[in-house]
């Protein structure tokens, strides 16, 4: 890496070097039994350079052709946009947890039996229930050079199990699912079981909804399904200094409802999001962006916050080796103050929705959403009748969040990119078929 | 560290005495150019090289996967891949024979995207930034180009030796517009093979997106509700592959007795009129290879002939154990990734009705065209167009706001009553299953209409 600045150093004003490495071992189910082990391991290199100004970038696998790399960069330079940002010298970084060696030393038989037990566990509920399922853990080390002196590396593990069952009866298909991961290794299986079997619970019986406008309850995983991608959209630093986010301008306003808050959060112990700087090696910190329903920050990484006359919120993501651009860490919605079993004794009739499918094929910048319902299921007199089919549910945030019935009492994590209540929405556009 | 050529012959070695039912390693090494533009700046522009490869083996039923960048101690990672199916084989393996391969396999003449230098590609592109531009409005747009070839060597234990080279270009534009606080947006998306002349020339069609993203802004919210839907190539190719081509990968059925009854061959699932095939034989597009990610030779397969369940994309393992032939469908996205079952090009076949008499008796329906995206979950589909017009007394109205389509797969292939002549092949498009995506393929059918379809809305 020295080696590649050093080079880069006598080519251009300004150079980054970026290592990232990794070394998965994923463990994989399929039809309720053992089907393969892997072991992945991959390393890429990054460079970023400021030359006339101009910011070039070339990327590489191959580690050991530092001056291939270099002239790559330097191609790209001649065409490239102008550099607005400073690279970061040298920082004090927050104390993230983001490393545990537990990880690394599960034994694959572990990481087996944990997989069997899940499946067991949930075939118990429901023996016809065909499971595909996976465990892995892996552990990353990311490295930053800059010519400014700036220099950041951290190690992070990772651990997650994941579940999906599927039912068929006749040409009907039930489709349940559960995903838990941490960068700890995780031992307990309670709340995955919990989930998947509530979900069959759920799901015994099916019902149909009337078309029209109707109160819907969006579970974590709803949550997730909707609104992730509009929001993590609308913040981006990147649609911000273009205009075209909707919320552009808008800081200071209540768009939201008062009692909704969101926040962007990579210094949380133990989190796959979380680490102590992002990718341009500027500090990871926890950034508002909805403080009781008013619009308060966006998130940016070096280019577009210099673009915005704003800071980095530390929010600078490479995907896969690529150039950094703003992207959301993990996103935490705040707690409200009702149970979930209320909200369905609150609705007459109504819909809860555990997953859409197809929510972020229409206009997501624009807030809308529009899907078919994975899993849901019909509320009738405040009470969960049966699992809905044939159902679209269509909305926009920005009306659907604008004033909510209630905000969930209990928040959970979704993946690993968000943390969210349940939403209780009080009327939604509903379309079915039936 | 070692070059691709040298690991041609160490290939052999690494095989030599390993206990295992059956081993390949596949060996890439790709470069790769990306260029794109938001706003009237150019963003990001990168050029980038990779070289990896992997390990597959098969013992007792199980499989090892490894994976890795660094090509020295090949034989060490063949022993872990093999090491690893061991602990996992508790079974037979069942695996369907191919006779032995040995082939190069150069691309066709055509433009090669990666020998045309950065700065034509950037000036090509200029040109159509200036046209989006040059319309009222505008609030952004965003063009991503991307190119890349690779060099694949392909090697198993029964003897196999396959090197191709594949290339692959795609352009995907997005025009955004903004008017009191709405946005909306058009898009683009088109792709080839290898051919850069596929990139050229398309002036007129970027002007006509920038044009519709204005246009949607004073176009009217739909109400949602079961329609007679007519849907033109692009859409009805997407409808091809996500509600019917993923229920014929294999993998999903293979070991799932109950799907097996629901995907039973011989099975009526439409009409007479509909013919639904998968081919990557057919040669020039996106999905176009000789060989898959197995070393089977591709195929030309029909899933459905006459409205009837005929057959499915296939592994080699899927293969045996359905007892049936292998197609030549297992593909990987990279080397990071052990291949799956995939579709290649997807489509349904012609048949006589023109896109007017197809409207004709239609009093209000809707007329979808363009994809914009599309997922499947067997059973349910969801696929969304770019854009939507109302169909009045046989006649195309106005233009709506985007609206998604679902349904389920085995009524709405019964709702289709009518097929068009004007079979188009789409290439704009990427698969994504599992985590492997966006794998290049190619959709494409004529206008179908389908009756009692569910379009959502507001």
């Amino acid at each position: 890496m020295e080696r590649v600045l050093e080079l880069a150093k006598k080519a251009a004003e300004e150079a980054e070097v970026f290592l990232a490495s990794v070394t998965e071992t994923p463990v994989g189910f399929e039809a309720n039994r053992l089907k393969r082990l892997e072991t992945r391991e991959s390393s890429s290199l990054s460079l970023r350079i400021i030359k006339e100004g101009k910011i070039g970038f070339a990327t590489t696998t191959k580690l050991s052709d530092p001056q291939a790399l270099v002239e790559m960069a330097v191609e790209t330079a001649q065409f490239g946009v102008e550099a607005r940002f400073a690279l970061p010298s040298q920082q004090a970084y927050p104390q993230v947890e983001v490393y545990d060696p537990e990880v690394e030393a599960v034994p694959i038989e572990d990481m087996v039996e944990l997989g069997d037990s899940l499946m067991a566990k949930v075939r118990d509920h429901t023996p016809e229930l065909v499971c595909e399922a996976g465990v892995a853990k892996s552990v990353g080390r990311v490295r930053i050079l800059n010519s400014r002196g700036g220099e950041a590396s951290y190690q992070k593990s990772f651990f997650t199990i994941a579940l999906e069952g599927t039912l068929i009866r006749d040409t009907d298909m039930l489709f349940v699912g559960e995903v838990e991961s941490s960068c700890q290794p995780i031992t307990d299986l309670t709340a995955l079981t919990d989930t998947v079997i509530q979900q069959l619970e759920l799901a015994k019986n099916t019902a149909s909804v009337s078309s029209g406008q109707l109160p819907v309850v969006f579970t974590p995983r709803g949550v997730r399904s909707a609104f992730l991608s509009p929001l993590a959209l609308a913040f981006n630093g990147r649609m911000v200094v273009q205009g075209a986010s909707p919320l552009v301008g808008r800081e200071g306003k209540q768009l939201f409802d008062n009692r909704f808050s969101l926040w962007d959060d990579a210094t949380i112990a133990y989190r796959p999001a979380s680490r102590p700087c992002d990718d341009e090696g500027v500090p990871s910190q926890k950034t508002a962006l909805i403080e009781k329903g008013i619009v308060a920050n966006f998130l940016y990484d070096l280019q577009t916050a210099a673009l915005a006359s704003a800071r980095s919120t530390g929010n600078g993501s490479r995907g896969r080796g690529g150039m950094p651009s703003p992207s959301v860490s993990a996103l935490v919605i705040e707690e409200g103050d009702m149970p979930f079993e209320e909200m369905i004794r609150d609705m007459k009739e109504g819909l809860v929705v555990e997953q859409l499918i197809g929510a972020e094929q229409g206009n997501i910048l624009g807030g809308e959403f529009s899907g078919n319902v994975l899993l849901g299921y019909k509320v009738e007199r405040g009470e969960v009748v049966g699992r809905v089919k044939d159902t679209m549910v269509s909305g926009n945030i920005y009306h659907a969040l604008r004033e909510l019935s209630a905000i969930g009492r209990e928040a959970k994590w979704v993946g690993s990119v968000i943390r969210t209540p349940a939403l209780y929405c009080p009327k939604l556009a509903v379309a079915s078929k039936g | 560290m070692l070059q691709i050529e040298q690991i041609r012959q160490w290939i052999p070695h690494a095989f030599k005495g390993q206990p295992a039912d059956y081993i390949e390693v596949r060996i890439e090494e790709r470069e790769a150019s990306r260029i794109q533009y938001r706003g009237r700046e150019l963003e990001e522009t990168g050029l980038s090289t990779s070289l990896g490869g992997n390990v597959r083996a098969l013992v007792n039923g199980g499989w090892g996967f490894v994976s890795f960048n660094e090509l020295e101690g090949l034989k060490e990672k063949v022993e872990l891949a093999v090491k690893q199916a061991r602990l996992v084989g508790k079974e037979v393996s069942s695996f369907a024979p191919v006779a032995p391969v040995v082939d190069m396999v150069e691309p066709e003449g055509k433009k090669d995207p990666t020998t045309i230098p950065l700065a034509q590609k950037k000036n090509l592109l200029d040109e159509y930034n200036e046209i989006i531009w040059s319309t009222p409005k505008i609030q952004t747009s965003v063009i991503t180009y991307g190119d890349g070839a690779k060099k694949i060597i392909f090697a198993n234990s029964e003897g196999s030796h396959i090197e191709q080279t594949k290339m692959d270009v795609s352009l995907r534009i997005a025009v955004i517009t903004r008017e009191n606080g709405d946005v909306q947006q058009a898009t683009l998306s088109l792709g080839s093979s290898g051919d850069f002349g596929f990139m050229q020339g398309l002036h007129h069609q970027v002007k006509e997106t920038a044009q519709r993203a204005v246009a949607l802004l004073s176009a009217p919210h739909f109400k949602g509700g079961e329609y007679t839907v007519v849907l033109d190539p692009v859409l009805a190719g997407v409808f091809a592959h996500e509600a019917f081509g993923h229920l014929s990968e294999s993998d999903f059925v293979y070991e799932n007795e109950r799907l097996k009854d629901i995907m039973v061959l011989g099975r009526r699932f439409s009409g007479e009129h509909l013919n639904i095939v998968d081919g990557a034989t057919i040669p020039g597009f996106r999905g176009s290879y000789k060989y898959d990610d197995e070393g089977v030779p591709a195929t030309k397969t029909y899933l459905i002939r006459e409205g009837v369940l005929v057959g499915r994309l296939h592994s080699r393992e899927t293969a045996a154990k359905m007892g049936e032939e292998p197609t030549g469908n297992a593909r990987a996205l990279d080397y990071r990734h052990p291949p799956i079952v995939r579709m290649t090009n997807t489509f349904i076949e012609p048949r006589e009705v023109s896109f007017d008499e197809m409207i004709a008796d239609i009093r209000e329906g809707v007329y979808v065209k363009n994809w914009y995206g599309g997922m499947t979950s067997m059973e349910m589909f969801t696929f969304s167009a770019g854009e939507a017009y109302m169909i009045r007394d046989g006649r195309v109205a106005e233009l709506l706001r985007p609206v998604v389509l679902t349904g389920n797969v085995f009524v709405t292939l019964g709702n289709i009553d009518a097929i068009g002549n004007d079979l188009q092949m789409n290439q704009g498009g990427g698969c994504g299953k599992g985590a492997q995506s966006p794998l290049p393929v190619s959709n494409g059918s004529p206008h179908i209409r389908i009756r009692k379809c569910l379009v959502g809305g507001r």
